[in-house]
């Protein structure tokens, strides 16, 4: 069939639809690849290069997730220098973010042997938890920069525009407009971000609650009934901001 | 910002009527024009500009925090920028800086007590061949006494073109010959021979045969056969297209596009308008660098000239040919430079490097095909058309035809432009610009994303060939010598810093990588290296090269690498 390619992965010859991506095609296979940021409702970016695989012939390794299959392509998914690549990167991200609300990623930094102490004393981003609003918590020490929170505040979902980032490289993060609290912003407290987030930096405000020991009731007053939970009923004006 | 002064944002009035039709591209522009006025970005000035522009204020928020030229926080009306890039560190850069915060009694970013006066750090101003360098407001000065800042704040005296040497010089000859706003001097030296050529005796895809013949490649860095681009551009489907002129010269050590531009700003121009009538383009921009402010005048004043004209704009040099070309200034970011995300600043974004494929040539500027090219490339194009693709060939090498422009600078003793044939060696390049001053420890070769040759390099030939055998970089032309006073892991540690700096943040390797490959540097120049760094310092480097992004990632561990390939004890702990 035209529209069909065949490649080899991981030494497994296999028939995929064209134009697919290396990802969709090694799951086909039954061959799992990771990944942190990429996620099948939200644009793929190629940030996390955790899916990055090696292609035979090819320069660099090639991210799965937005790389589409080449008809006899010889691809391994887990060689030396992949997992080289891999297990860098999750050290990297270790030494800097608090992971430890993301399984995922534990399980990941387990698999590789990652020792993210090879980085210890180096810069960590630790931003103080912002709660700012009654139906969710930010707590950007915990953010691994998938950019999936600002993907379905905008175009791939809500059209909200309320978050983007703020800083560049090293010291990029998630910020609203000038930094204003979420209500000042066009936020419409979808909770579509706190949905996609992977790492728990972005949490429902009951759970955050509850987390914490707060009693039922008090997290109902919190979070429906204070003074704070009104002000976002009237809905995000533009000429606040954001 | 009380209410009322809320009431006097009319001075964006005529800069948001200007750019309203523009929408979001407007962006940059607007910011630019009306921080100007203000020093810097208020809430309620970025409010009129969301409204007037239809940007979500969130995302333009995103732009101001990207561009280091860009302030939405109090800043000085007047900035002294200081360049602290590896060339003019070892000049006395950093002593520069903290005499300059001395002097004012404020640290880096903090503005006096009376808002006038803010010194910043910057990665690197394009001003080697005159380091140690600053820009005071929109005054390149160089040559400074680190000492003693106030003869060069108060009185900035503007530097030169900057010296251009070398052998014959089919692309830089007219620069310090002619006056560059002077149209009749650039004719009378064969100027703008080339497009009338194009115009009125060769077809669009004769223009490309002629380019192809001659073998040209790119001169910005990646070496791209320029003919090929732009056959691919004119062969993508769709009706509009754009030329691009890359002018975001950011790479430590490169100053030869400043010199073109400043010295003969009406080449480049011919050049994009040979492209634009070779792809079938009526549109093009010019991305200079915001730390060019005095590049960005000349290059404006000579496309009004060539538009009173007829050079540029409607029917040109009689012909039924139209041609545009817009001056887009940078703000402040070395990722720039990569074509992509270039494009995304043009269009008023974040300066976020895009997933390749797709490709400029199909998908580019505003989705639209577009070639993207050098400064020198263009200007390389436009001689070739001007003179035949024969004459261009018969220097340089057959698989390196041509001269190029080679930016020397650190310990040579008249740092400048050269150009020469490629193939010419590395060691008569050192030795036309007055030799090593010192004995000779290493060449950095290709800038900061570059790699390091030694003294047993001299012979090199270089070409891209040449260097391809010896396993180093031509990049942009970068030539910086490094004698044996100086430490070469100072160096190395200024080069991290740049990356750290610059780095966008968009994929892990290299948001986190430069970060981490800053840390380890800092700790051994301090000597509190640790066992493992070298191993370190390596797994980095290899996840940056092999799994990043964009070039920025792929060869921000390239010059560390190359130093432990050829020191290998200079990272060692205890040294």
């Amino acid at each position: 069939m035209a529209d069909e390619v065949e490649l080899t992965i991981d030494g497994q010859t296999i028939r995929v639809e064209a134009g697919i991506t290396i990802l969709a095609a090694a799951e086909q296979a039954g061959i799992k690849i990771p990944v942190i940021c990429y996620f099948g409702h939200t644009t793929a970016n190629g940030l996390c290069r955790m899916c990055v695989v090696e292609t035979k012939g090819a320069r660099g390794l090639q991210p799965a997730c937005v790389t589409a299959v080449k008809q006899g392509a010889e691809i391994q998914t887990h060689s030396p220098d992949v997992v080289r690549a891999r297990r860098t990167i999750l050290e990297m991200l270790a030494a800097t973010v608090d992971l430890s609300e993301a399984p995922e990623i534990q399980s990941m930094l387990e698999e590789y042997g990652a020792k993210p102490e090879r980085f210890a004393g180096g810069e960590r981003r630790q931003p103080p938890m912002l709660d700012d609003n009654p139906v969710y918590i930010r707590d950007y020490a915990k953010c691994v920069l998938c950019w999936r929170c600002v993907q379905v505040c905008a175009d791939d979902a809500q059209y909200a525009y309320a978050i983007n980032f703020s800083g560049r490289g090293f010291k990029s993060s998630i910020a609203t407009f000038f930094d204003k609290p979420m209500p000042e912003t066009t936020c419409v407290f979808c909770g579509q971000c706190v949905g996609v987030c992977p790492t728990g930096a972005l949490k429902a405000k009951r759970e955050f609650l509850i987390e914490q020991g707060v009693s039922l009731v008090d997290v109902f007053y919190e979070t429906r009934m204070r003074g704070a939970g009104k002000r976002s009923t009237g809905g995000p004006r533009l000429d606040k901001g954001g | 910002m009380d209410q009322s002064e809320q009431h006097e944002l009319g001075f964006l009035d005529p800069i948001l009527a200007e750019h309203a039709a523009g929408g979001r591209s407007g962006l940059v522009p607007v910011l630019l024009r009306a921080q100007s006025q203000t020093g810097y970005l208020t809430p309620p000035m970025v409010e009129a500009i969301g409204r007037a522009l239809r940007v979500p204020l969130s995302e333009i928020h995103g732009v101001i925090e990207f561009y280091t030229m860009l302030y939405n926080q109090p800043a000085g009306r007047q900035v002294v920028r200081v360049c602290t890039s590896p060339i003019c560190d070892q000049a006395g850069g950093h002593a520069a800086l903290r005499a300059a915060c001395r002097h004012f009694g404020t640290e880096p970013g903090e503005v006096t007590p009376d808002g006038e006066w803010m010194v910043e750090e910057s990665p690197c101003l394009g001003l080697c061949d005159h380091a140690p360098a600053a820009l005071v407001g929109e005054t390149p000065v160089g040559g400074i006494d680190p000492p003693s800042p106030a003869r060069w704040i108060r009185e900035p005296e503007p530097i030169g073109l900057g010296l251009v040497g070398g052998m014959a010089r089919p692309l830089s000859g007219r620069c310090g010959i002619i006056d560059p706003a002077d149209l009749a001097g650039f004719e009378a030296h064969g100027g703008f021979g080339g497009l009338r050529r194009a115009l009125e005796s060769l077809t669009p895809a004769q223009v490309i045969a002629e380019i192809k013949t001659a073998g040209l490649s790119g001169r910005g860095g990646a070496a791209f056969p320029t003919g090929t681009k732009w056959e691919m551009t004119a062969g993508a489907p769709g009706d509009t297209r754009y030329v691009v002129c890359n002018a975001d010269e950011s790479e430590p050590g490169t100053f030869k596009d400043r010199i073109l531009l400043e010295g003969d700003p009406f080449f480049v121009l011919e050049g994009m308008a040979i492209a634009g009538y070779a792809i079938g383009a009526r549109k093009g921009f010019i991305y200079i660098r915001g730390e060019y402010p005095r590049a960005q005048r000349i290059v404006a004043q000579a496309i009004k000239v060539a538009v009173e004209n007829g050079r540029l704009g409607e029917g040109i040099l009689g012909m039924d040919f139209a041609f545009d070309i817009e001056i887009r200034s940078g703000a402040g970011a070395y990722i720039c430079g990569e074509e992509t995300a270039l494009f995304e600043a043009i269009e008023g974004k974040r300066g976020f490097p895009r997933l390749k494929p797709p490709y400029p040539t199909t998908h580019g500027l505003f989705g639209k095909p577009t070639t993207i090219n050098n400064v020198e490339t263009l200007c390389a194009a436009a001689w070739i058309v001007t003179f035949g693709a024969e004459a261009y060939r018969s220097v340089g090498t057959p698989d390196s035809p041509g001269s190029k422009l080679f930016c020397l600078s650190g310990d040579v003793n008249r740092p400048g432009v050269y150009e020469v044939p490629y193939g010419t060696p590395l060691g008569d390049l050192l030795a036309m610009a007055g030799g090593v001053n010192g004995e000779l420890q290493a060449v950095l070769l290709g800038g900061a994303a570059g790699a390091f040759a030694g003294p047993d390099h001299l012979d090199l030939p270089m070409s891209f060939e040449g260097l391809r055998a010896a396993n180093l970089p031509l990049g942009s032309g970068v030539v910086m010598a490094i004698n044996q006073k100086r430490d070469m892991r100072r160096t190395l540690l200024s080069l991290a810093h740049f990356f750290a700096h610059e780095s966008c943040g968009k994929c892990y390797p290299c948001q986190l990588g430069t970060q981490r490959q800053l840390e380890v540097l800092e700790r051994v120049v301090s000597g509190q290296g640790r066992a493992d760094d070298l191993q370190i310092l390596q797994d980095v480097g290899f996840t940056m090269t092999n799994a990043s992004l964009c070039g920025l990632g792929m060869t921000a561990g390239t010059a560390v690498l190359s130093a432990i390939e050829r020191w290998p004890e200079l990272l060692q702990n205890g040294r």
